[in-house]
């Protein structure tokens, strides 16, 4: 698979990475060499064969549905880079 | 005191309980030590500080009777466990100031069996390069030289560049790692240290920065077979925050140390001869396996026929849970924000300036190969190959016991060299990667030199949850062959 700056545009956009339209050529060119190179996974016949889904066979734990964590509004917000009013903010979404 | 950061985590805490010295000077030692070496950037923060509290609440404990099985210990922790008041930065700029409200499980555990807090060591930003110059906070240099006269400063290996770098160069008596394709692993091997990378589940991944949350696993590095075991006893356990974390016990490692390996089976696989794989790595596979059979082991040539498809397997796989695991740096509840006018433009310009070029590289491949019309083709086809490798290893201990491989394909190279070619870079982990996409324990053992005088390291692969073969057997190695060279100065 070969990909083209217009692609590489759409996979930044997907991703929410700013890209500069002077790097959408040398990206292309890497990941279309990383995606050739993955390519040879093509050869191996997986027909009949599941997708791995987990490393260990254990049944996914189920604890009691009840609160065990909470009251720590501030310790949340600690890292936020602007709270404001013991809420994280954002630029404006609703007109 | 001189002498003192020369000491294996072993030794030390056979000091500390004859009285010989107490955890301050130690520690002190190691602070005097770091100060030393920050050429080598191997911390991103120092905390003498904090250093000299935990070192001085240790003595104290020690005084009434109350001895942890690392009491006393300085330790270094890699930047990708959370550790409460602490900078947290998985080496990347957009967590760069971030200070976490809570403590890791791992490194939780680290504190209450009495080991002492030195810093936070450097790593490949979110982990994610084979060489530690992938971090914002600047390259690690390995305090290893080339003998032939070069002197050009070289990788420490990645990503646990920091820990390896801060362990050979005697910064701190062991240190945490983390491996998601042998950033235990080859680090390890690349500084003449022991590396162990556990079973997954083994060590609680709670608050550890996630890179591949289905491959990422917490380990101990540190210059001996034992110091790691008693590293990993301390770290490892069943925590109910991670449901990946599995319950069961937690043997006593140090207790199986016994060098007896007398009828044990030891699998060679064939496929491990890659082309052109220098020959000296070759050699120093034939000794390990000399040392195994003349301890009473018995080499046994197995196949593993698909471990040519697991760099490629990773390569989609681990970009693909990063592009996912790595969405939360948005700038919106901690970390870097770079304003713009919208939601979607504040995002995208925060994300361009937080994260670098192969953390974006990764990203992008993910988000690709997850995109809507390709996920069959890309990831769920690596993950059929996946349940082909894991069945490889299967089958293959249904004949033997352990799995003897080299560690790395090279020794450590120089800073700068392969930057230009990311699959050169990627081929650094092709021994150590298809034992995370099995979920087995694996561990590197230094066994030898190269031509240049720089450390090789032989793997040793195990069934799962069977670390202790894996330290037992390890410590065979380690004995036979004798490792003793240091880094020049040291």
């Amino acid at each position: 698979m070969s990909l083209d700056r217009k692609a590489v545009a759409h996979i930044a956009t997907l991703a929410r990475i700013r890209v500069p339209e002077s790097d959408l050529d040398g990206l292309a060119g890497e990941l279309s060499t990383i995606l050739g190179w993955v390519e040879q996974l093509g050869e191996v016949d997986t027909a009949q064969v599941e997708p791995m889904s987990s490393v260990v066979k254990v049944d996914l734990p189920r604890r009691k549905d009840e609160v065990t964590d909470g009251n720590c509004r501030d310790k949340v917000l600690a890292n936020a880079p602007e709270p404001a009013h013991g809420f994280f903010t954002v630029p404006k979404v609703v007109e | 005191m001189a002498g003192l950061t020369d000491l294996t985590i072993t030794a030390a805490l056979d000091g500390l309980v004859k009285g010989a010295f107490t955890s301050r000077e130690l520690t002190e030692a190691h602070l005097a030590a770091m100060a030393e070496a920050r050429g080598l950037n191997a911390f991103v923060v120092e905390t003498p500080d904090k250093a000299r509290a935990m070192a001085d609440a240790s003595d104290a404990r020690r005084k009434q009777g109350k001895v942890g099985a690392l009491e006393g210990i300085p330790l270094g922790i890699k930047d990708l466990f959370c550790t409460e008041g602490v900078q947290t930065t998985a080496g990347s700029h957009i967590l760069e100031g971030f200070t976490p409200t809570y403590e890791s499980t791992v490194t939780a555990n680290l504190w209450r069996a009495g080991a002492v807090m030195l810093g936070k060591l450097n790593m490949d930003e979110f982990a994610m390069g084979s060489s530690n110059t992938t971090s914002y906070f600047g390259n690690v240099v390995n305090p290893w030289r080339r003998k032939n006269g070069s002197n050009v400063d070289l990788v420490p290996g990645g990503s646990s560049g920091g820990s390896a770098a801060a362990v050979a160069a005697r910064l701190c008596l062991g240190a945490t790692g983390t491996d998601t394709g042998g950033s235990i692993r080859q680090p390890a091997s690349f500084t003449g240290i022991v590396g162990i990378k556990p079973t997954y589940g083994r060590c609680s991944r709670w608050g550890i920065v996630a890179f591949a949350s289905s491959l990422d696993q917490a380990g101990p590095m540190a210059r001996t077979v034992e110091d790691t075991a008693i590293m990993l006893g301390a770290m490892a356990g069943h925590d109910p925050k991670d449901s990946t974390s599995v319950n069961v016990p937690v043997p006593d490692y140090r207790a199986v140390l016994t060098g007896d390996i007398k009828g044990l089976r030891v699998g060679i696989p064939k496929e491990y001869r890659v082309d052109g794989m220098p020959a000296e790595i070759e050699k120093l596979w034939h000794d390990g396996m000399a040392w195994l059979k003349a301890a009473g082991a018995t080499p046994v040539e197995i196949s593993l026929p698909h471990t040519k498809y697991a760099l490629a397997a990773y390569y989609i796989i681990a970009p693909a849970e990063a592009s996912s695991n790595l969405a939360r740096y948005d700038g919106v509840r901690y970390g870097l924000r770079v304003p713009g006018n919208s939601l979607d433009e504040m995002y995208e310009l925060t994300r361009a300036a937080g994260f670098g070029k192969e953390v974006k590289r990764r990203v992008l491949i993910g988000t690709y190969v997850l995109s809507a019309g390709y996920y069959d083709a890309y990831y769920l086809k690596a993950q059929r190959v996946r349940s082909l490798i894991l069945r490889d290893f299967t089958q293959a201990f249904d004949k033997v016991d352990v799995i003897l491989t080299p560690a790395t394909p090279s020794a450590a190279f120089g800073i700068g060299e392969k930057a230009d070619d990311p699959i050169a870079m990627y081929l650094n982990d092709v021994f150590t990667v298809p034992v995370n996409l099995a979920g087995l324990p694996g561990i590197s053992v230094p066994a030898g030199l190269s031509a240049d005088g720089l450390p090789l390291g032989l793997q040793l692969i195990g069934r799962a949850f069977d670390e202790a073969t894996l330290l037992k057997v390890g410590q065979v190695v380690e004995k036979a062959a004798g490792f003793t060279a240091k880094p020049e100065g040291i």
